[in-house]
């Protein structure tokens, strides 16, 4: 190979057609990537990293079509080359990883032939050869008993193991290039961490070139070396991790970083700074800057007249920034709160008080199975929501933390214990056997908006029957109050008209949460509302939640597997395990040692957005129990990385307490903290 | 799979159980009493109540149920008034030339909906799949008996290729091979242009699943990613139809065997049905809900066998 780029991206066009026409999603892209480089290509959804991707390798579907530029890669024009040329290169010398590992492998072959495939259509070597192989690429990606896992269907293995096995089957050919879209994005936290530190380990060994695509900054961070932020189908920035971390020039990668919630920011520290509006289409493209519309530097005439050309930023000739502003914007600060962490004040009368919460399912007989023993899906739970504040339950999926919100608001009847809201026992109540006034004070806000408003209903429809059911007013009033509800939630009065499929992600979100508050709820249970949101918008809903709780007084309790964005918002966390609260107190003693060693092994998971922030990783071994069979002593004994000993597996963990903050661990507080202050703390560095 | 096997076959004894009484009561019930069905139209009523005496039918449904089920047990499935034969030997034959049938059928219509259902699917909205979509809309609106009259009037009375009747007979100087060519071609052609516009629909939505971009950027050829990932989820969805066809294949294809004379298990139903002939009529109700409850099985098992997300 000569001296030149292993990849070399030169003013890349793409048109989709459509039926009105040709539609030009990315109107020239370029950028250059190293042999052994690892590239991060940050950006909202829609904004094209995927197409750029997908281009490389030319599957761009029947209405995709690359319409100019040059894709050259170890020397080779790719753009032009024919069905065979194309079949040589995929999967040989560049291999894709995918975001949703279990979609991306064929569910009827087993893991171990779909391994194989490759190298013996690349390589013709023999069956015998290829399983060798295979063998030994799945203890790369360090899976447990390879030859075990080689007969395995997908739906066999957990998420985590699956993404190991897509990410063993692109490395098997040892590929020069590997370009992996979101691999992280729908992973729990603690799998995500394993898999990002997979990657940068693999990465050193193999010496492959990386394109990773992220909409989260947190994980290109772990991985890449240098990043291009794009928006609307155009690179607007581009340069090494650091430089564009610690000095990003473009107000769309500012944006990006300020919507970003950290571990040592709170709502009453450093709000969240979402960026105005939402991605614009990647058509109608508008003369000047395609980021004009959003952009609070904007400066009508230099921006939007013409084209703006990419420019080097003073002092740094290795970053490249689109704006004509770069060099008059002030320099970047990261947000930060104060030093002195404020508390959120008394403790507060209780909203919602969950006492010894039970829920355990029985076994349900399934076809063709055996009988299954039961599901604890909690046990023992004791929080309590303060009225007026946020109470945010924290956790791995399966601990337990829907359940909880399934029980607060009668979708599942407690097995035991109790839940009292504002009073009144509701634990045993179903949501029909609950009055319209009880109905009224507890309002939920679903994780996926697509799911929870009926496609065939318009906006304010659901607003206004919602409005008529819990309020009984009489239909002259809805108008009014649909308004004054799409007002709340910042949205504008036209999108009552709508149905939810003309709406975007954000919009639906938030006429979810309009619909949530037409019964003017004292409490609002969120289940990840935010989780399947892009970062610019999460940013904005929690805002939103923030505000209104604000100005309504209404208690939140907040569900969610994001500890960054928990850290934000709530004032008392509680952290579960396998149906358990390992940890509970308010949100600054929560993040703050001594933790417990669940905690502190979610915390160092979290992907922090900060080139030079360096954490000791906790990783965590195993995998989570079973919720039929939990362990008989502490739940989390069996992956614990501070375990003492058998009393852990034996015992049921005593519960200490510091006050109003409890933790369930065998080690006494001090030791705790003795263990973990010698940590870096969660925080930013001062530079 | 022993929890599968007992499952079914207990599904299929409740089935059978319900329509024998079903059946039987129906029969019962229906205008006219049994001995006057038997007897038809001329017999004097000193005729029919004399039957009805000897027959015992003045005795309680339930009591004749129990003795129904009883003669049925011991194999002893009743004579046939219409043909003046035991209703095993009527029913087993024309069963068998039914089969003949089927089998014949169903070894068409399996591969050939397959292999067009799948070419067509593979590239939705190329123009073999426009081609392949618009030819099974045509063939599978077009009734059975008209398909069948064009096709006789082409190579029976045009060309004089084929014979215009399958009764299964060797006379005229027609093979039963040649006599089954026709009935054979018109339900294939039937019932192709509904399992290949399943087949292709389900083709369809699989090239759409992500896997399928994982198998072509793993650099597999075009054949490669058909045969080895598309094919077998493709078909998991038909699979269980397919089966189905195996129903109607030997119940419902009374008008192509009408058409044709064609001795079958679905004419032999008409005419118990048309000559009140009691005794067949709930014997080939029998067969039929058994095949029926027999093909849901199989279907099952085949989708068993394909998807391994369902075997346990």
């Amino acid at each position: 190979m000569t001296d030149g780029p292993l990849l070399d991206v030169r003013d890349l066009r793409i048109a989709y057609t459509t039926r009105a026409g040709e539609a030009v999603v990315i109107p020239g892209v370029s950028f250059q990537l190293k042999a052994g480089e690892a590239l991060g290509l940050v950006g909202e959804s829609g904004c094209g990293k995927s197409t750029v991707a997908l281009s490389i390798v030319r599957y761009l579907g029947r209405a995709g079509r690359i319409t100019g530029g040059s894709v050259r890669f170890e020397g080779r024009e790719l753009t032009t080359l024919g069905e065979a040329g194309l079949r040589a290169i995929r999967g040989r010398r560049i291999a894709m990883v995918y975001q949703d590992p279990m979609a991306s492998l064929n569910p009827v072959m087993t893991v171990g032939r779909q391994l194989m495939e490759a190298p013996m259509t690349h390589e013709g070597v023999s069956t015998s050869a290829a399983r060798a192989r295979a063998l030994t690429m799945l203890a790369e990606v360090k899976l447990a008993d390879p030859e075990a896992v080689m007969d395995r269907y997908p739906h066999q293995l957990s998420g985590g193991q699956q993404q190991r096995i897509v990410i063993a089957m692109a490395l098997i050919t040892g590929p020069a290039l590997l370009i992996m879209d979101e691999p992280t994005t729908g992973l729990d936290v603690t799998v995500e961490a394993a898999v990002l530190d997979l990657v940068r380990e693999l990465r050193s060994r193999h010496h492959s070139a990386i394109l990773f695509i992220s909409h989260n900054l947190g994980s290109i961070v772990r991985v890449c070396d240098r990043v291009a932020v794009m928006y609307r189908g155009e690179l607007v920035e581009e340069g090494p991790v650091r430089r564009i971390f610690t000095n990003p020039r473009h107000p769309y990668t500012r944006g990006l970083l300020d919507c970003l919630p950290t571990l040592g920011s709170d709502k009453r520290q450093a709000p969240l700074v979402p960026i105005a509006g939402q991605v614009e289409s990647a058509l109608a493209r508008p003369q000047g800057c395609g980021f004009a519309g959003r952009c609070g530097h904007v400066e009508t005439g230099r921006c939007t007249s013409r084209p703006i050309p990419s420019a080097t930023v003073c002092g740094e000739p290795d970053h490249r920034v689109v704006c004509v502003r770069a060099d008059e914007l002030p320099r970047w600060t990261r947000r930060r709160g104060a030093d002195v962490a404020q508390e959120a004040g008394g403790p507060g009368e209780p909203m919602v008080a969950v006492q010894h919460l039970t829920k355990i399912y029985e076994p349900r007989r399934r076809r063709f199975r055996g009988p299954r023993r039961p599901v604890r899906a909690v046990s023992d739970v004791d929080v309590v929501a303060a009225r007026g504040r946020t109470l945010a339950i924290v956790g791995e999926s399966g601990c337990g933390k829907s359940t909880v919100a399934k029980v607060l608001s009668g979708l599942e009847v407690a097995t035991s214990g109790k839940v009292i809201l504002d009073g009144i026992e509701v634990g045993a109540l179903a949501i029909d056997a609950r009055a319209a006034a009880l109905k009224r004070k507890l309002q939920m806000v679903f994780q996926n908006p697509d799911s929870t408003l009926n496609p065939s209903h318009t906006v304010g429809y659901a607003i206004g029957r919602a409005l008529r059911r819990l309020r009984g007013g009489a239909a002259t009033d809805a108008a009014a109050g649909i308004a004054r509800l799409l007002d709340v939630v910042k949205l504008p009065p036209a999108i009552a008209a709508r149905k939810p499929r003309h709406l975007s992600g954000g919009e639906k979100q938030r006429a979810a949460i309009a619909r949530a508050l037409a019964g003017d709820p004292d409490v609002i249970v969120a289940d990840e509302p935010v989780s399947a949101l892009d970062v610019s918008v999460q940013a904005a809903i929690v805002n939103l939640l923030t505000e209104i709780q604000a100005a309504r007084g209404a208690t939140l309790v907040f569900i969610s597997h994001d500890l960054a964005v928990v850290r934000y918002l709530a004032d008392t966390v509680a952290v579960m395990y396998l149906g358990t609260v390992a940890e509970l107190g308010p949100v600054e003693r929560v993040f703050a040692p001594p933790y417990h060693p669940y905690t502190e092994a979610l915390l160092s998971a979290v992907p922090v957005p900060d080139p030079d922030h360096a954490v000791a990783r906790i990783l965590l071994e195993g995998r989570v129990p079973r919720a039929d069979e939990i362990p008989r002593g502490c739940p989390f004994a069996t992956r614990c990385p501070r375990r003492v000993g058998p009393v852990c597996d034996e015992t049921p963990p005593p519960v200490q307490r510091f006050g109003d903050h409890r933790i369930a661990c065998h080690i006494p507080g001090d030791e705790l903290l003795r263990l973990q202050t010698a940590l870096v703390q969660p925080r930013a560095v001062e530079r | 799979m022993k929890r599968f096997v007992v499952k079914h076959v207990a599904f299929l004894l409740l089935t059978l159980s319900a329509v024998s009484f079903l059946v039987f009561t129906l029969n019962e019930f229906s205008p006219g009493a049994v001995a006057r069905k038997i007897l038809g139209a001329y017999a004097t009523q000193e005729q029919v109540d004399l039957l009805t005496k000897q027959m015992g039918l003045d005795r309680p449904v339930l009591v004749r149920y129990v003795e129904y089920v009883k003669t049925l047990a011991s194999g002893d499935l009743g004579y046939s008034t219409r043909f003046k034969l035991p209703v095993r030997d009527v029913i087993f034959k024309h069963l068998a030339n039914t089969a003949l049938l089927a089998a014949v059928a169903f070894a068409c219509i399996v591969p050939l909906s397959t292999v067009l259902g799948v070419v067509a699917g593979m590239r939705e909205a190329s123009r073999l799949d426009r081609g392949i979509l618009m030819f099974s809309t045509v063939i599978a609106s077009i009734p059975e008996f008209a398909l069948g009259v064009f096709l006789a009037s082409v190579f029976v009375v045009w060309l004089g290729w084929l014979p215009g009747t399958a009764t299964l007979v060797a006379g005229g100087g027609w093979s039963v091979a040649a006599q089954l060519v026709l009935p054979v071609a018109v339900i294939v052609l039937f019932d192709s242009g509904y399992v290949v516009s399943m087949i292709r629909a389900s083709m369809v939505e699989v090239m759409q699943r992500p896997y399928i971009r994982t198998a072509v950027l793993k650099g597999l050829p075009f054949r490669a990613v058909i045969l080895r990932h598309a094919l077998r989820n493709a078909m998991l969805t038909p699979v269980t139809i397919i089966m189905l066809q195996i129903n109607y294949l030997i119940a419902g294809v009374v008008v192509v065997e009408t058409v044709f004379a064609y001795p079958g298990f679905g004419r032999m139903i008409l005419e118990a049905a048309l000559f009140k002939d009691i005794a067949l009529i709930e014997a080939g109700a029998l067969v039929a809900v058994f095949l029926a409850v027999v093909t849901n099985i199989l279907g099952d098992l085949a989708y068993r066998l394909l998807d391994p997300r369902i075997r346990a």
